[in-house]
């Protein structure tokens, strides 16, 4: 059965073994795409010693600008020792669990789902619509200081649960594949997005030709930690705290047992009285409301303003999270980390190289990441590891009939 | 268990019957309320010659009675819809009807007193939207009917239009551009197949993180080598090929006789992949191992090789469709060229019960929506271009949702075979 | 061709399947292997076919080894399988399925013969008596024509031998006589036939030698004029109480009655029409009939799975309406047909599938919170209580033998304080142990005063628990008996025939002193 050949699956060794051969793999591809290295190797015969230096720098360097950004730089360890700031020794980290805080909900609003048996595959319009609402919120409406922040977070948890819950309302009511639905209504909400940002009347800035929405007031503005953008604050307390529901309701509530036997066998869950179709609507309500506490945590950040294309890539990088955290939520917050630190390294090492290596290079590496991690018979393959006894997401038997 | 009925276990919630008849009254009224009582005055009114051919009047009628009169056999159709239990065919050409009036009522209203409409232009314009769609719904179609579910189409389409256009712009020219453009869908497609058959992975989710792959991959590589580069996306593509005779039809030759060499690949593939698996022996063979791929063992068929062949094939076909992206119509690659329509033709394919000429069917009605969305905004100032946007993806769900019915995958579709 | 099966042994990690099996089939000779489930018959048969490589052991035909790697090497040397769960796409036609993988063709390009196929079908169906239309759709044909269909299937092969896997379990005695005279016929014409069961009365009834397979291993071989007695004793290897012992029926006031209960299939078509029937607290009744009939439509509606007209109503409680959450809670205890798909969550623990219908109900759950420990504490009394052979219960029920799942779901459905029961194939693939155990629970369940309705296509069972026996066929009850009916009386019910009568015609076309029971209703040698 597929869900629990996700969430047992395969052993930290084989995990961190998947990351690094993805990072071999994306090594290969940064080569590939490094002029100076490829000139190396055009005279590769006349010079082996050179080609092989320019690779090995190339990458290294990619590599290490990313571990900077994202994780320690050391000179800022040795700088504090000569009277630096100590906080921005922290930088890096802070910066990576800012980043990590919408990708760990949007997969948190992917595994939930998963959990239960649906492919939440919206979580991209999920977002959208949180997106909208928060903002409009934040812009749109006075309140007090404390009670303004609050309320535009909720909003932004309504604003997708909307949608998850019209996901899951099809489903249940015309049966509906959510893949399909899903996706499509992402791409509707794209281009509700894109309208409503093109007239002032709705959500676009005054004086302005650009898809652009206003800055949300000062005070529904989430608090945060000081240092260069991005900065860790409240927003990542919220996306542990949502975690942390998470896991509860899902291994100690009557609730989450009634989604995790939906998910396991729909058939035995409607012999033992479980209302299936219900089950649905509710956990996709909730998944949406946590793809739309995302974009409350991204849209009430400093300095943002909502654009046509906010929604960047946390649709599908939540699925690469769920899945890497094997759909269970304490998993989800460590492999947002991990992301979180991708992306961070991601933007450095563009800003490093001057656009040698762009950022998208990240994606690459997340979706290797995951196909690797999911098949384990690779991985022993090329470590020449024994066969353990856990297994990877296999044996699916899930088709399109549920 | 000896029996081989499948029970389908979950009660139906909503009456296929009454979804029908509801999705019909609702578009009935659509065009009763918002095209006819909403639209312009004036006529609309259609083109219906090309130059060079013979000379069609333009023909102009008075658009908001037409929505009324439209709008009434529709609703018309649904009572008939929601009283008696119709054949399977009569269902079909319900729908068929339905959405035909829906169409030409869209149409009046959006042309009321504007310029006329240029249907060849649309109608060449939909054929090509399709292009993508239909290869994708057949590389869906023989990928499934072996029992692989290929989500990755979306992949395909976007993997082939890059490697296509890098490939005709830099390195060898147009037709060597279609045929890297293709292998580049086989190749996602001999991940699919790699990653599903032979290690299990389940096939949904390896589809979507092959389609966020190749994102990633194309995203990159523009940014890395065509954003720096010109060379590498020249914008260089086919031109069309006018069939004598055929295209001098009037209405219907311009439309499906003058166009790129695309066109015509598609129209061999549908006829091929319909005719092959149907009435031959590979088609029988393959349908099996969809089926009951046990079954198809114990009699000696090679279950994951006929598997492995059909996703590779699929790719391959996919790939042509995505070269169409690039080097059959625009030319330069950008960033998400293929923006769902893999996805689309995946609900084209289901549409279609998995067969090629229902997903034609299906897909042609999609691409035909794509082409309002851009035709329309420009015709009649009105309609904000994002919402017209969003149109095939609407349709899609409505059609996904509504009309869709029981529809049966191929009974072993999605799951690994593996001895036991 | 004599076929010869050398010490055949197949290891599945630490279970051993098949230990050192010799078995030998002389040409238009019909050996019976003869053992209980899970015995090892099919593993066999899998490894005779090619499905399985033996870890030792050989196969010889006409006393040369041969390899059998796949069934393609199996059907070139002449054997042809007829499984025990078909072989057969039920979307295609039955002259599709017959030829697949040795289709006729035509022209270029590989494309079907029908015209000859179609004759290439009928010629065989009349050479041996097998009456099938070519033409029509597998998936709708009743299960004993797709039996035949599969039969022709390997005869257009060149099948010299022809093993029968389990071929009777969803025949009426009917059927099986038709089955059993084709045999005949297919022996007359010199082919070997291998035919699989655990059913004793068949076996003697057909078979030229018997082969006794227990736990892996070969414990005997007999000729068929051997005691039922002894052949169950080797089968089982302890004296069994085949049919268990019970006191006389005392049934109260009727709880259940159902009336006029009319539910649709998938397609729309009227799969249970009209049925009514009443039962009594403390009463069994026994419905009979063939798989297909109706009866898995009928219970889905009792528990409100499936949508029905009609009322149904217990204890005075009118649950027509009521969802399945409700039923259960009104006091039905529902041990389902399929005990994998509907019965439990494989992935989930023991401890979770015991409270599938009631982790939201005190003392499993405090409002929206579970009490584990609760839950871990009542788990561990119930396997305890009920034999259940699970090392933990936090052990995933899908990894339990057959009969050990099947204890879980009775467990969780008997230990409730119940108005009623309703048990569809409770002992389907299940052990003779086990099915002495459920039988004992469900009578115990009766004694208690509860209205137990079984539903059963093996007629061992039902005479073996029934008070009174209702015989479904085709969507409606044709008849209420008493468990006194003749098997062969109670065939012809099930086959839709009301013509008792005939009976008498068919008992005497059969070998003395052998009337036409099915085995497993031995009169067993009482509790020794």
């Amino acid at each position: 059965m597929i869900i629990e050949a996700v969430t047992q699956g395969s052993s930290t060794v084989m995990t961190i073994l998947s990351i690094f051969l993805a990072l071999v793999v994306g090594g290969i591809l940064i080569l590939f795409t490094d002029p100076i290295v490829t000139k190396a190797w055009s005279s590769f015969f006349s010079d082996p010693g050179n080609a092989l230096a320019q690779s090995w720098d190339s990458v290294s360097f990619a590599y290490s600008q990313m571990f900077e950004g994202a994780i320690l730089n050391p000179s800022t360890v040795s700088a504090a020792f000569h009277g630096g700031s100590i906080a921005a020794i922290f930088y890096p980290l802070s910066a990576t669990c800012a980043q990590a805080t919408p990708l760990i909900l949007t997969g948190l609003s992917v595994a939930i789902a998963f959990r239960a048996g649906l492919f939440n595959i919206g979580a991209a319009g999920q977002w959208v619509g949180g997106a909208i609402v928060a903002t409009w919120l934040g812009f749109g409406v006075s309140l007090p200081i404390v009670i303004h922040v609050i309320v535009c977070v909720i909003g932004g948890f309504v604003g997708g649960a909307a949608i998850g819950w019209f996901v899951g309302l099809l489903k249940a009511k015309t049966g509906a594949h959510e893949v399909i639905v899903t996706i499509m209504l992402n791409y509707v909400m794209y281009d509700l997005l894109s309208y409503l940002l093109s007239h002032p009347a709705m959500l676009q800035q005054p004086h302005q030709t650009n898809q652009i929405a206003p800055f949300i007031a000062n005070d529904a503005n989430l608090p945060h930690v000081g240092g260069p953008a991005p900065q860790a604050g409240v927003g990542f307390l919220i996306a542990v705290a949502a975690a942390a529901a998470c896991a509860w309701l899902l291994s100690r509530s009557t609730t989450g047992f009634q989604f995790r036997t939906v998910g396991a066998s729909p058939s035995a869950a409607r012999s033992a009285g479980i209302n299936v179709e219900k089950s649905w609507i509710w956990v996709m309500l909730l998944a949406g409301g946590l793809a739309g506490l995302s974009a409350a945590t991204v849209v009430q950040g400093t300095n943002t303003q909502l654009t046509f294309n906010s929604y960047g890539t946390y649709g599908p990088d939540g699925i690469t999270v769920a899945l890497l955290g094997r759909a269970k939520p304490w998993g989800t917050v460590l492999a947002g980390l991990l992301f979180g630190a991708l992306h961070v390294g991601g933007t450095y090492v563009a800003g490093a190289t001057l656009n040698q290596v762009p950022d998208d290079i990240v994606q690459v590496l997340e979706g290797l990441i995951v196909l690797f991690v999911a098949a384990p018979a690779l991985i022993r393959a090329v470590f020449r590891l024994r066969a353990t006894s856990g297994t990877g997401m296999e044996a699916a038997a899930k088709g399109w009939n549920g | 268990m000896t029996t081989l009925t499948a029970a389908v276990r979950a009660p139906l919630t909503a009456d296929r019957k009454w979804l029908a008849t509801g999705t019909f009254a609702f578009l009935g009224v659509i065009d009763v309320l918002i095209f006819g009582l909403l639209a312009h005055k004036g006529d609309a009114g259609f083109v219906l010659s090309a130059s060079g051919t013979i000379h069609i009047p333009v023909i102009k009628v008075p658009a908001a009675a037409i929505c009324y009169v439209l709008g009434a056999l529709t609703i018309a159709i649904a009572a008939l819809r929601g009283t008696f239990d119709l054949s399977q065919t009569q269902k079909r050409w319900a729908i068929a009807g339905v959405l035909v009036f829906f169409l030409v009522a869209l149409l009046c209203w959006a042309d009321a007193g504007a310029i006329p409409l240029n249907i060849i232009g649309m109608g060449q314009g939909a054929l090509a939207s399709s292009i993508p769609l239909i290869l994708g719904a057949l590389a869906g179609c023989l990928s499934e009917r072996s029992g692989v579910i290929n989500i990755a189409i979306e992949g395909q389409l976007l993997f082939g239009s890059f490697t296509a256009a890098i490939v005709a712009s830099a390195f060898g020219g147009l037709w060597v551009g279609l045929v890297a453009g293709s292998l580049a869908g086989g190749l996602v497609g001999l991940l699919l197949a790699v990653f599903a058959i032979t290690f299990l992975m389940d096939q949904i989710i390896l589809g979507v993180v092959l389609n966020v792959l190749a994102l990633g991959m194309t995203d990159y590589l523009y940014d890395r080598l065509m954003a720096q580069n010109p060379n590498y996306n020249t914008g260089v593509s086919f031109g069309s090929i006018r069939i004598p005779g055929l295209a001098d039809i009037p209405v219907i030759g311009p439309i499906f006789f003058d166009s790129t060499i695309f066109l015509y690949i598609t129209y061999v593939a549908v006829i091929a992949i319909q005719v092959a698996l149907f009435s031959t022996r590979w088609g029988l063979r393959v349908r099996a191992v969809g089926e009951h791929p046990t079954a198809a063992d114990t009699v000696g068929i090679p279950v994951l090789w006929i598997r492995y062949r059909n996703v590779i094939l699929g790719g391959l076909l996919a790939g042509i469709g995505g070269a169409f992206l690039t080097v059959g119509s625009v030319g330069s690659f950008n960033p998400d060229i293929s923006s769902g329509f893999g996805y689309i033709a995946l609900a084209a394919l289901i549409f279609g019960r998995w067969t090629p000429l229902g997903s034609l069917a299906a897909a042609l009605l999609f691409g035909f929506s794509l082409e309002l969305a851009l035709v329309l905004p420009t015709v009649n100032p009105v309609l904000p271009p994002a919402i017209m946007n969003m149109a095939p993806y609407v349709a899609t769900i409505i059609a996904v949702a509504g009309l869709v019915g029981k529809v049966r995958a191929p009974a072993a579709d999605g799951q690994p075979y593996v001895k036991a | 061709m004599k076929l010869e099966l050398r010490e055949i042994t197949k290891r599945f990690g630490s279970l051993v399947a098949n230990d050192h099996i010799d078995l030998v089939v002389q040409p238009g000779e019909i050996r019976a292997l003869l053992g209980e489930n899970g015995a090892g018959k099919t593993t066999l048969m899998n490894v005779l076919y090619g499905l399985i490589q033996p870890d030792e052991g050989e196969i010889l035909i006409d006393n040369e080894p041969v390899h059998i790697r796949s069934p393609k090497d199996a059907i070139r040397a002449g054997i042809g399988m007829v499984h025990q769960h078909f072989m057969l796409v039920p979307v295609f036609t039955v002259a599709e399925n017959v030829t697949l993988g040795v289709e006729r063709t035509r022209g270029f390009g590989g494309l079907l013969d029908r015209k000859r196929t179609r004759s290439d079908v009928l010629e065989l169906s009349e050479q041996f008596g097998l009456q099938v239309n070519p033409d029509a759709l597998v998936g709708e044909l009743p299960v004993g024509i797709q039996q035949r269909v599969e039969i022709i299937k390997a005869l257009l092969r060149d099948a010299n031998t022809l093993v029968l896997d389990e071929p009777t379990a969803v025949l009426t005695p009917g059927e099986t006589e038709d089955l059993f005279r084709i045999m005949r016929s297919l022996r007359e014409g010199g082919r070997s036939i291998v035919f699989i069961s655990h059913k004793l009365k068949e076996v003697q009834a057909i078979a030229d030698n018997i082969t006794i397979i227990r736990r892996g291993q070969v414990v005997g071989e007999r000729p068929p004029s051997t005691t039922g007695a002894e052949l169950a004793a080797l089968m089982v290897g302890r004296a069994v109480q085949l049919r268990v012992s019970k006191e006389p029926a005392k049934p109260a006031g009727v709880r259940l009655t159902v009336h006029n209960l009319t539910v649709a299939d998938e397609r729309g078509e009227p799969a249970v029409r009209g049925v009514s029937f009443e039962v009594r607290g403390g009463e069994i009744l026994g419905i009979a009939g063939v798989q297909g009939n109706g009866q898995t439509e009928l219970c889905e509606a009792l528990l409100g799975l499936r949508p029905s007209s009609g009322t149904v109503s217990l204890d005075g409680n009118d649950l027509s309406a009521a969802t399945t959450r409700d039923r259960l809670r009104a006091g039905i205890g529902y041990v389902p047909e399929d005990r994998q798909e509907d019965g439990l969550v494989g992935a989930f623990s023991v401890a979770d599938n015991m409270v599938l219908d009631v982790y939201d109900r005190p003392p499993y759950a405090s409002g929206i919170a579970l009490n584990l420990d609760q839950i871990k504490t009542a788990a561990t009394e119930l396997v305890s209580e009920y034999d259940v052979r699970t090392s933990s219960v936090q052990t995933p029920v899908g990894t339990l033998s057959g009969g050990n799942q099947q204890k879980v779901i009775v467990a969780r459905e008997l230990s409730r304080d119940n108005k009623m029961l309703l048990a569809s194939q409770p002992t389907r693939g299940l052990d003779v142990g086990s099915i002495e155990f459920v039988h004992k629970q469900i009578v115990a369940q009766r004694d208690r005063g509860v209205a137990v309705v079984i539903v059963s296509s093996e007629l061992d069972e039902i005479y073996a628990l029934s008070d009174r026996i209702a015989v479904m066929y085709e969507g409606r009850i044709v008849g209420f008996r008493e468990p006194d009916i003749s098997e062969a009386d109670l065939g012809l019910l099930m086959a839709g025939s009301s013509a008792e009568a005939e009976s008498r015609s068919v008992q005497d076309a059969l070998p003395p002193d052998q009337a036409l029971e099915l085995p497993g209703a031995v009169e067993g040698d009482d509790a020794e």
